[in-house]
């Protein structure tokens, strides 16, 4: 354990990240943000889904440091009497779960796709990368408001309400695959070729094998960047979803909920109600981006 | 160049048919459209009546074929929200998301190319740094919370511009348009600029990396050293070379801009396709989807195959040793 600790402390990828300050600023916000949704039920001051805690005298509350604002609420409470701070940890729970949710789905579908096309070439590659062509032409937003609406127009409203998770997930998922597809295969076509591949080819190793324990260690290098990457801009798809109100059901709200619920009471002059949401989306996605950006620079051989 | 186009539009009609069936395939299998149009009191006789006019007895490609002929003369069917032909609802919302994408595509362009010009050419000057840093704000922030912000600011504080709608609009013919009056230019400020924000830094981040990479090059170098004034470099030699990925990136981005247009809208309530849409997706209203669908990837595949003869424009390389196909 402590020669692998040491390992990374003495590694290329340390060195650059201590040699970066935004990104170490980036990595606080970003651990900031993931362990106080994680820990929403054990430190968030309040919980904003026990009904019998609300007080709807307490609605409306300003922000602690305004004149009317309340120590108990440090950034104010929404129409309900929610602590907003609250709100937000429980919200980035959802946003949190569904953009890693989204993206793990898919990685594994672009991934096993990708490798497919790679590895088997011919009449697979040509169809998949058609499919990946045309879908890459639209928006990934739009593919994903159209899965969210099919599902929402095919299942009964009582059934979708329950599973508006999952099919937010999936929507999210299926709308961004290409991009992992595309890294994958592109790795992947430069891999079959290396001898290493010829050579358990050679020894009669079946196909799935050689995709699954030669090939595919090989090629996940880059797949990480791109998920890394992808899940901002998964968390920002779930938020836009959501705010459109054909996201996650309103009874677990996310942030992107929260934001639409706040927009209604914004010319009412309370703006903290969408704002603060708002503030946490920004810091999260801005967060897992600039690292983004830092790993594929720090991964990226050339560069250095 | 004529064999370049015909293979281009073969490439294209393709794709429109998947999405045709894919629209078809929505109409036909999810929700019922008959229980939907029936209410709740009807006969077993008005059932198979209306069966039979919406043609659902027929066998599949029957139903495809009736489907694709009138998709191709603008028929869709009514829709299940609002019991009217969505050929008149998509017309008469078509003008102001075309305005207000217009709007913002021209934004974008106009900020974006020059703010590029300069970054790239004043690489370390304080003003390029601030143009860079307000380009990651930009692409960080989505879109609705722009559109917020913007309101929050500019109408609810100072109280300039309208939050929402599109003010008065004067009818040209079938077209209502919101740029002759006051209160309509008023009202396209605010989500004009919070659409083509995004466009606007993108465009501004792909001008500098191509000046940056075009100025290092031997004919920048050979221009400078014949004396050519800077403004002739800059513009007419460096610039003019980075109008390829240009021209790529936004044609490709006016899909895009159509796509965000429905966040834009929401946000604004701005009365266009976009805002339709999203209440037909609220409300499982399938023939707006799909005939949205389909609009949509028109504009998409049209939009493709003009980058592809702009290049032919932009690039005499192209014009010369293709014989057909490829770009």
């Amino acid at each position: 354990m402590s020669a692998a600790v040491q390992r990374f402390f003495g590694s290329d990828l340390w060195w650059s990240f201590t040699r970066s300050p935004i990104t170490m600023v980036s990595a606080i916000v970003a651990a900031i943000c993931i362990l106080g949704a994680l820990f929403a039920p054990v430190i968030a001051p309040h919980n904003p889904f026990d009904l019998a805690s609300l007080n709807l005298s307490d609605a409306f509350k300003p922000p602690a440091w305004h004149e009317d604002g309340a120590r108990e609420y440090a950034l104010g409470t929404d129409d309900q009497g929610r602590d907003v701070l609250s709100a937000i940890m429980y919200g980035a729970r959802v946003s949190l779960l569904v953009g890693l949710s989204a993206t793990a789905f898919a990685t594994l579908l672009g991934v096993s796709l990708g490798l497919l096309a790679g590895y088997l070439g011919g009449a697979v590659d040509g169809l998949l990368m058609r499919i990946c062509d045309v879908q890459l032409t639209f928006p990934s937003i739009l593919v994903a408001l159209l899965v969210d609406g099919v599902v929402r127009a095919a299942l009964p409203r009582e059934a979708h309400d329950q599973i508006a998770l999952f099919v937010v997930i999936f929507a999210i998922g299926i709308s961004e695959w290409p991009k992992f597809a595309r890294t994958v295969r592109g790795s992947t076509l430069v891999e079959r070729n290396k001898e290493y591949v010829q050579a358990a080819r050679v020894i009669g190793v079946p196909r799935l094998r050689i995709m699954v324990s030669h090939v595919l260690p090989n090629v996940l290098g880059p797949v990480l960047v791109v998920a890394t990457l992808n899940l901002g801009l998964a968390i920002l798809a779930e938020a836009t979803l959501s705010f459109l109100g054909v996201g996650v059901p309103p009874t677990q709200p996310s942030l992107g909920t929260l934001i639409r619920i706040g927009n209604d009471f914004l010319f009412s002059g309370e703006w903290w109600i969408t704002i603060f949401p708002g503030v946490a989306l920004i810091a999260m996605v801005l967060s897992v981006n600039l690292l983004g950006d830092w790993l594929r620079d720090a991964l990226n051989p050339k560069l250095r | 160049m004529f064999a370049f186009v015909i293979n281009r539009i073969l490439q294209a009609i393709p794709v429109m048919l998947t999405v045709a069936l894919i629209s078809f395939a929505m109409f036909a299998y999810v929700g019922d459209p008959v229980a939907i149009m029936l209410g709740q009191d009807f006969t077993e006789a008005q059932r198979d009546a209306l069966v039979r006019d919406l043609g659902l007895d027929q066998p599949f490609w029957v139903q495809f074929w009736e489907f694709v002929t009138n998709a191709a003369q603008g028929q869709f069917g009514l829709s299940y929200r609002l019991s009217r032909p969505v050929a008149e609802l998509i017309s008469e919302r078509a003008p102001a998301t075309l305005e207000l994408a217009f709007c913002a595509a021209a934004l974008a362009l106009v900020v974006g190319v020059p703010m590029g010009v300069y970054t790239g050419l004043y690489r370390h000057s304080w003003l390029s740094r601030f143009f860079l840093t307000f380009s990651l704000i930009g692409v960080s922030l989505p879109t609705f919370l722009i559109g917020i912000l913007l309101i929050l600011f500019f109408a609810v504080q100072l109280g300039w511009l309208p939050s929402f709608g599109r003010g008065d609009t004067v009818q040209l013919g079938w077209w209502s348009t919101g740029f002759l009056t006051w209160s309509g230019v008023k009202a396209l400020i605010l989500p004009a600029i919070t659409l083509g924000l995004f466009q606007l830094t993108l465009i501004m981040r792909l001008v500098r990396a191509e000046m940056l990479e075009v100025l290092r090059t031997d004919y920048i170098k050979f221009a400078r050293a014949r004396g050519l004034p800077n403004r002739a470099v800059h513009f007419g030699h460096a610039l003019k070379n980075t109008m390829v990925p240009v021209i790529t990136i936004v044609g490709l981005q006016l899909g895009a801009i159509i796509a965000f247009a429905i966040v834009t809208e929401t946000v604004f309530q701005w009365p266009g396709m976009g805002l339709l849409f999203i209440q037909s997706v609220g409300a499982a209203d399938i023939p707006v989807m799909s005939a949205y669908l389909m609009l949509i990837a028109l504009v998409f595949v049209s939009i493709n195959l003009i980058v592809d003869l702009l290049y032919y424009a932009v690039d005499p390389r192209l014009r010369i040793g293709r014989g057909q196909g490829g770009h």
